[in-house]
């Protein structure tokens, strides 16, 4: 007998007291909790973003699309960037003219070639509200996850109000499970020592979120 | 579970020399209050917090109770999406899996993400015993590796070090793993943790295969996730060619939507935030996109026979967010080392004795580090009770009875040790059932106070060791009770 029969053996004979619950799931667990925390207008959903964002120290922009590139030059080069990373899908006009070179993220470079670029411009799957969180999953303006981790300074452009969200529930009903997604919420952070928080362990140690309207 | 930290006392032994330890009740009492009071106020923030927990008490339970068919249904999207199941009924088959998918890479080192289960099946040990390195990533278990110590913290395994013992750990240690300590580096928590991310980025930037565990499975879709802080899972898991999960089958949630209850629950017990920094999900591999092979090693060593108790099995219902630990008056003192099993604290001291059987003394005496306040109950967001476990465990070990071990219905017998307690209890029945002698004795007992010693002698001498012996009053209740109000009925 395998360990696969083995165990799947152990577990039938572990649960014959059981009396098998032949409800369907979603009875036998019941969800009474909230879909959301409160009911807000558009506004307010966008502004609890911004404070969340805030709070877990990733710091907030917000900006039009005709204002955008002057922003991202601005921020591109308050972090003295020479070299910023370019997903495929990335509007080309969100980046300045001018500014630093443009490194198109391909599937061929290194770990350590993406570790000498400065920074990294992307844009979201979603954003949501109430834990201040912005979530990737490999579109193509996003490019590979890697992408959004090596480099030290990420800029993530969000579409507001589109791409906000008010809660984790809702969140989930709008993304898919077959690709790959990495939410994030703040720049890297570990409170390991003494538990006093220190940013910027091993993921980029400045998060910029542009709130694009 | 082979966990058993070679050489360690008992409970009671180990939290003795713990309490004791002024530097360590002074790191651990620090920590468990921060996180106590930050974890209340995000807590607070969910007006459906009851529902939730609720929802996640309930969804725990029916996975429980349909794990079989859970498990299957999770081997088919894993292996439609790309990955391949291995099942693992012990810790010895769990590391021969994962040597030998190590050893097809050809590669000799390799990099992990934080994981319990890794830790409880001895993994690093039993890589190193195959000529394989394995560096951990996260930056408490850097400071446990480094310092070649032992985690004593589910979330902050590092918790019973202080900035200036993790300094010189690193000024010592780290040249003989990879890039040395900075010179001149001081004990400011940003300093070192810069130096650990030099150290590790080296290391991330060049490893060709991946270890981690996972918080959740999901079986609908296949869907791994790894909550985190640091980054250091994202590295992990996104930068190697090879990935290999070892996770326990009782991680497993039926649905994509049972995330949204976790994901709410999860971050705000264990590290008080509204969420993590850094949640990935992934199912099976994505073309050009993370390691191009993946493996999930499905891990009982234990749970199945966990899962046997009718009591006990609701410890598998644990998402390890460590709020016990926090809240526990006798973990804050003693110290997660003082339990002796990789998973400390309340929800250590039943879930341990379950997975690793009661035939050792560390294990026999899990069941009675803890005081019974409640407090673990209260705060856990998947509602275990642990108290009503902790007490069915007592008198398991004491009294002896069925068990499943290995698979295997056996009976266990009488821990040996606690043949007083067993004595004083048919005592105290027999005396309980004579009033005549039971006055008797109190009354004895009331006048001979002043004779009466700080410790109990004879086998009494192993309870009194660890308890201040009450004071005897000066009379005995019941007479009190006739002298006061003698023959008046109370109803007045």
């Amino acid at each position: 007998m395998n360990s696969r029969e083995r165990i799947l053996g152990r577990v039938r004979r572990a649960l014959a007291d059981v009396t098998p619950d032949e409800r369907p799931y979603e009875e036998a667990v019941g969800r009474r909790y909230l879909r959301e925390h409160g009911r807000r207008p558009v506004e307010r959903t966008v502004e609890l973003l911004a404070e969340n964002l805030a709070d877990y120290r990733a710091i907030v922009h917000r900006c039009d699309a005709g204002e955008l590139p002057h922003l991202v030059s601005r921020l591109l080069d308050e972090r003295g960037a020479r070299e910023v990373l370019v997903p495929p899908g990335l509007p080309p006009q969100w980046l300045p003219a001018a500014g630093p070179e443009r490194i198109h993220e391909r599937a061929a470079h290194t770990p350590h070639r993406l570790d000498r670029v400065d920074s990294v411009v992307t844009g979201c799957a979603l954003a949501i509200a109430e834990t201040g969180t912005i979530v990737l999953d490999g579109s193509p303006d996003q490019g590979r996850r890697r992408a959004s981790l090596i480099p030290d300074h990420h800029i993530c452009v969000v579409r507001v109000p589109g791409q906000v969200v008010s809660s984790v529930p809702q969140a989930l009903e709008r993304l898919d499970p077959t690709r790959p997604s990495t939410w994030i919420s703040g720049p890297s952070a570990t409170s390991d020592i003494e538990l006093d928080r220190v940013e910027g362990v091993h993921g980029p140690r400045t998060l910029e979120v542009v709130l694009l309207s | 579970m082979s966990g058993t930290f070679v050489g360690m006392p008992a409970f009671p032994e180990a939290a003795h020399r713990a309490v004791r330890d002024p530097v360590l009740r002074a790191n651990l009492r620090h920590a468990t209050h921060t996180i106590r009071a930050k974890r209340a106020t995000a807590v607070g923030e969910l007006s459906d917090w009851v529902e939730l927990r609720e929802a996640g008490r309930r969804i725990k339970d029916h996975t429980l109770r349909h794990l079989d068919r859970y498990l299957l249904r999770l081997e088919e999207s894993v292996t439609a999406a790309g990955g391949t199941v291995h099942w693992a009924a012990d810790a010895a088959e769990a590391n021969r899996i994962v040597t030998r998918l190590v050893k097809e890479t050809g590669e000799s080192e390799v990099v992990k993400v934080k994981s319990m289960a890794t830790q409880e099946i001895g993994l690093n040990e039993a890589l190193e015993a195959e000529g394989i390195r394995a560096y951990e990533t996260d930056l408490a278990e850097l400071i446990v590796q480094l310092g070649r110590d032992r985690p004593s913290h589910i979330l902050v395994p590092a918790i019973h070090r202080n900035r200036g013992e993790i300094r010189d750990v690193f000024v010592r240690e780290m040249g003989a793993w990879g890039r040395p300590a900075p010179a001149g580096l001081t004990d400011t928590p940003a300093e070192l943790a810069e130096a650990a991310r030099l150290h590790l980025r080296e290391k991330f930037l060049r490893a060709k295969v991946g270890v981690s565990g996972a918080n959740f499975m999901v079986a609908e879709t296949g869907t791994l996730v790894v909550v985190e802080s640091e980054g250091n899972g994202r590295m992990c898991l996104t930068l190697p060619e090879t990935l290999i999960s070892v996770v326990g089958i009782e991680k497993v949630v039926p649905t994509w939507r049972d995330l949204e209850v976790f994901l709410q629950t999860l971050p705000r017990s264990s590290t008080a935030e509204r969420m993590n920094p850094y949640t990935s999900m992934w199912t099976g591999t994505t073309d050009g996109d993370g390691p191009r092979t993946f493996h999930l090693v499905l891990l009982d060593n234990g749970r199945t026979d966990t899962l046997a108790d009718r009591v006990g099995r609701q410890a598998l219902a644990c998402i390890r967010c460590s709020a016990c630990l926090n809240v526990c008056p006798v973990y804050e003192r003693a110290g997660g080392h003082a339990y002796g099993s990789v998973y400390p604290g309340p929800i250590g001291a039943i879930l341990s004795p379950q997975l690793r059987g009661t035939a050792d003394e560390i294990d026999a005496s899990l069941p009675f580090a803890s005081s019974l306040c409640g407090a673990c109950y209260e705060v856990c967001p998947v509602a275990i009770d642990i108290p009503e476990v902790l007490v069915h465990l007592r008198e398991r070990v004491v009294e002896g009875g069925p068990a499943v071990r290995q698979g295997n219905r056996v009976v266990l017998k009488p821990a040996r040790g606690h043949a007083a307690e067993r004595a004083a209890m048919r005592a105290a029945r027999w005396a309980f059932a004579r009033p005549g002698t039971l006055r008797t004795g109190q009354r004895l007992a009331a006048r001979t106070r002043r004779l009466h010693p700080r410790t109990l002698p004879g086998p009494g001498r192993a309870w009194s060791g660890t308890r201040d012996l009450p004071a005897v009053p000066a009379e005995p209740f019941r007479d009190w009770w006739q002298r006061t109000r003698g023959g008046k009925d109370g109803a007045e």
